[in-house]
C-alpha cells in the first residue's frame, strides 16, 4: 500500500465486505436478538465503508463516489483483507471472523482517530466505538461458544483454527500509511489471547501467512460475492436508484 | 439511523400514509388520558367479573394482563398478536432477498435497518402476547409446527428491486390502514406495542414510496419494473384485509371486544382511495381497469381481488409457503447448538456465582 488512498481504500473495503458477509445472516440467526444484532454490526461496517470510500474517491479526485467504488470494480481491484470475504461457513466461524476482525480494527480505529489527517481521525473516533461493541460481541460469543457444550466447544475451535491464518495479513507493515498497521499487533494480541485462554480455546500455532488481498489478488469467494453485490447496478448503467 | 438520510422526492406527500399517522397520534393521546383519569374503581367484592370486564372496555379503557378476561378473549388475542409477530418475522425474507443485491449502498442500508425494525416488531409483539400467559418458544413452535398463521402476502416472491418499493408501499401501506385502529385496541399492551410498530411501519412505507418514485421517474427500464411490481404487488394487497365482510368468521365478537374496529371492507375501501392518489403522483397505473370514482358512495369503486387465490394461499398453497417455512425451520435448526452453547454457558456462570457466594 502507498499513502493514503490505497490505505483508506483497503480500509473502506474491508468495512464494506464485512457489512456484505454480516448481512447474508439476516434472516437466518440463531435467535432473533442475535439477528438483530448482527444486522447492526453490519449496519455499522456499511456505515464506516460509504464514509471510508466517498473519502477515498475525493483523495483520488477521479469523480468516482462511494457506489462507482463499490459497484464499477472488479475483483482484483479490491484492496480487503482476505479475512472479511471468506464465507460465513457455520456461526462459530462468523463469530471468530468478527471477533478476529474487531480486535483489529478497534485499535487501528483509535490510533486512527489521532492521526493527522482530519476527516480520517473523525471516521476513526466514530467507528472506534462501534468497534468496541463488535469486540464485545464477538468475545462473549467465542466464549460462550467455547466454554458451552462439547459440540460448541469442537466447532469454536475448528473455527478459530481455521481463520487464524488470515489474521497475520491484517497487520502487514506500511510505514507510509496514515496509520501503519503493524503498530496495532500488539493490542490485538494482548485483546484475543485472555479471551481465547478463557474461552478454554487454544490459540493456533500455524506458520500459514495467506495473504494478497491489499495487494488485489484474493480467495475464489471474492469474485462470487461481488458478482451478487453489484449485478442489479451494473445491469442499469447510469441509473440513479 | 441508517434508514433516514433520503430527501423527500418532489410532490411527495408528507406522510404517505394519508394522515394515518395522526391517528396514531391521537390513539397515544388517548391512551394517556385514559390512563390519567383511571379505571372504574372495581370490581367490587360481589360483583360479577364479566360485568366489570364489559364495564372496562365500554369505557373505553385498557385490560391488563393481570386483570380478569373471557378465556375466548385471551385466545382471540393471543392468535392475533402471534399471528402478528410470525408475519413480521416470516416478512424478513422476501425483502432480505435483496439485501445483498441493493442498488446503491444508502439503499442497501436503509433496506437492512428496515428488515431489521421487522425483527423488532416481532420481539416485542411476542413479548406482547407472552403477557397472556404463554411463552415465545411455544408461540415460535406454533408456527414452526404449522399450526398458527402469518400474513399470507409473505408467501408471494420478490422478482425484482421494485418489489421492495412495492412492498414498502402497498404492503406497509396495507398493514398500516389494517393496524392504526388497533392502537386503540382494549388490550393496553398490545395498543401500546401496535404505536411503536405503526410509527416505524409509516416511516417504512415512505420508503417505498420513495424507492417507486425514483424508479418511475428513472429509465424506461426502471419505470417498467417498478409498474410490472404494482402489477404484481396490487391485488395481493387488497386481499391482506381478508375476505370480504360476509365471510369474515372472527369479525362481529372482536368489533364487541374493541379488538377490532372496522370491517374489512371498510379498511379495504379506505386503502384503495389513500393509494388511488398516491398512484397519480407516482406515476404509475393500479392495475384495475374497473377503478374510478363514485359520486354518490364518496369512495372508489374497485375490483375485488381473487379470495379464490387468498384462500389457495392461506391453505398453504401460495408461491412461496413452502421456502418461507422451510427457510425458517431450517434457521431453528441450524441455531439449535448454539443455543444449547449459549443455555450451557450461562449455567456454568450462574454455577461459579454460587459457589463464590458459598
Amino acid at each position: 500500500m502507498n499513502g493514503p488512498f490505497d490505505f483508506t481504500l483497503a480500509l473502506g473495503d474491508d468495512a464494506l465486505i464485512a457489512a456484505q458477509r454480516l448481512a447474508e445472516w439476516t434472516t437466518r440467526a440463531p435467535e432473533m436478538e442475535e439477528d438483530i444484532a448482527l444486522a447492526n454490526i453490519a449496519l455499522d461496517q456499511l456505515g464506516a465503508a460509504r464514509l471510508l470510500l466517498s473519502y477515498a474517491g475525493e483523495l483520488e479526485s477521479a469523480g468516482r463516489d462511494e457506489d462507482a467504488l463499490a459497484y464499477l470494480r472488479d475483483d482484483r481491484e479490491f484492496r480487503n483483507a482476505l479475512l472479511v470475504e471468506l464465507p460465513n461457513d457455520d456461526f462459530a466461524v462468523t463469530m471468530a471472523k468478527l471477533f478476529f476482525l474487531a480486535a483489529y480494527q478497534l485499535p487501528l480505529y483509535s490510533a486512527l482517530a489521532g492521526c493527522a489527517d482530519e476527516r480520517l481521525a473523525a471516521i476513526g473516533a466514530k467507528a472506534r466505538k462501534e468497534s468496541a461493541y463488535h469486540l464485545d460481541h464477538g468475545a462473549l460469543w467465542v466464549k460462550r461458544l467455547g466454554d458451552g457444550t462439547e459440540e460448541s466447544h469442537r466447532r469454536m475451535q475448528a473455527a478459530v483454527d481455521q481463520v487464524w491464518p488470515y489474521t497475520h495479513e491484517l497487520f502487514a507493515a506500511d510505514p507510509a500509511a496514515p496509520v501503519d498497521p503493524a503498530t496495532v499487533r500488539t493490542a490485538f494480541d494482548e485483546v484475543v489471547g485472555p479471551v481465547l485462554a478463557e474461552a478454554t480455546l487454544t490459540q493456533p500455532d500455524s506458520a500459514w501467512a495467506p495473504a494478497g488481498g491489499r495487494a488485489g489478488v484474493h480467495t475464489e469467494h471474492l469474485a462470487f460475492l461481488l458478482a451478487e453485490m453489484q449485478v442489479l447496478h451494473r445491469a442499469h448503467p447510469g441509473a440513479k436508484w | 439511523m441508517y434508514g433516514n438520510d433520503f430527501s423527500a422526492p418532489n410532490g411527495a406527500p408528507d406522510d404517505a400514509s394519508g394522515g394515518l399517522l395522526g391517528e396514531v397520534e391521537a390513539a397515544e393521546a388517548e391512551l394517556r388520558a385514559a390512563a390519567a383519569r383511571g379505571r372504574c374503581v372495581g370490581p367490587a367484592p360481589d360483583e360479577d367479573l364479566a360485568a366489570y370486564f364489559t364495564e372496562v372496555v365500554d369505557a373505553e379503557q385498557k385490560i391488563e394482563p393481570r386483570d380478569w378476561m373471557p378465556d375466548a378473549y385471551r385466545r382471540t388475542l393471543i392468535r392475533q398478536i402471534a399471528q402478528h409477530a410470525h408475519s413480521e418475522i416470516i416478512g424478513m425474507q422476501p425483502e432480505g432477498n435483496w439485501i445483498s443485491r441493493a442498488p446503491s449502498l444508502k439503499r442497501k442500508a436503509i433496506l437492512l435497518a428496515k428488515v431489521q425494525d421487522e425483527a423488532g416488531h416481532g420481539l416485542y409483539l411476542y413479548a406482547a402476547a407472552e403477557t397472556l400467559g404463554i411463552s415465545r418458544d411455544e408461540l415460535v413452535q406454533l408456527l414452526l409446527d404449522g399450526r398458527q398463521k402469518y400474513s399470507s402476502i409473505f408467501n408471494y416472491p420478490t422478482l425484482s428491486w421494485a418489489d421492495v418499493g412495492a412492498i414498502g408501499w402497498l404492503v406497509d401501506g396495507a398493514a398500516i390502514v389494517n393496524q392504526v385502529p388497533l392502537c386503540r385496541c382494549s388490550y393496553g399492551p398490545y395498543a401500546r406495542a401496535m404505536i411503536r410498530v405503526c410509527k416505524e411501519e409509516s416511516f417504512h412505507q415512505r420508503q417505498g414510496y420513495e424507492i417507486l418514485h425514483t424508479l418511475a421517474h428513472g429509465t424506461p427500464a426502471q419505470q417498467a419494473m417498478a409498474q410490472d411490481a404494482v402489477d404484481r404487488w396490487w391485488y395481493p394487497s387488497l386481499a391482506m384485509f381478508g375476505p370480504p365482510d360476509g365471510d369474515s368468521t372472527h369479525s362481529a365478537q372482536s368489533m364487541a371486544w374493541k379488538i377490532k374496529r372496522f370491517s374489512n371492507d371498510d379498511l379495504r375501501q379506505r386503502f384503495v382511495d389513500m393509494c388511488v392518489q398516491q398512484a397519480g403522483i407516482l406515476g404509475l397505473r393500479i392495475p384495475d381497469e374497473d377503478l374510478r370514482w363514485n359520486d354518490e358512495r364518496q369512495a372508489y369503486d374497485y375490483t375485488q381481488p381473487d379470495y379464490d387465490e387468498l384462500m389457495q394461499v392461506i391453505s398453504g398453497n401460495g408461491p412461496c409457503n413452502r421456502e418461507r417455512m422451510a427457510h425458517r425451520r431450517a434457521a431453528h435448526a441450524d441455531g439449535n447448538w448454539v443455543r444449547e452453547a449459549a443455555a450451557a454457558y450461562a449455567a456454568k456462570r450462574a454455577g461459579q456465582k454460587e459457589t463464590v457466594a458459598a
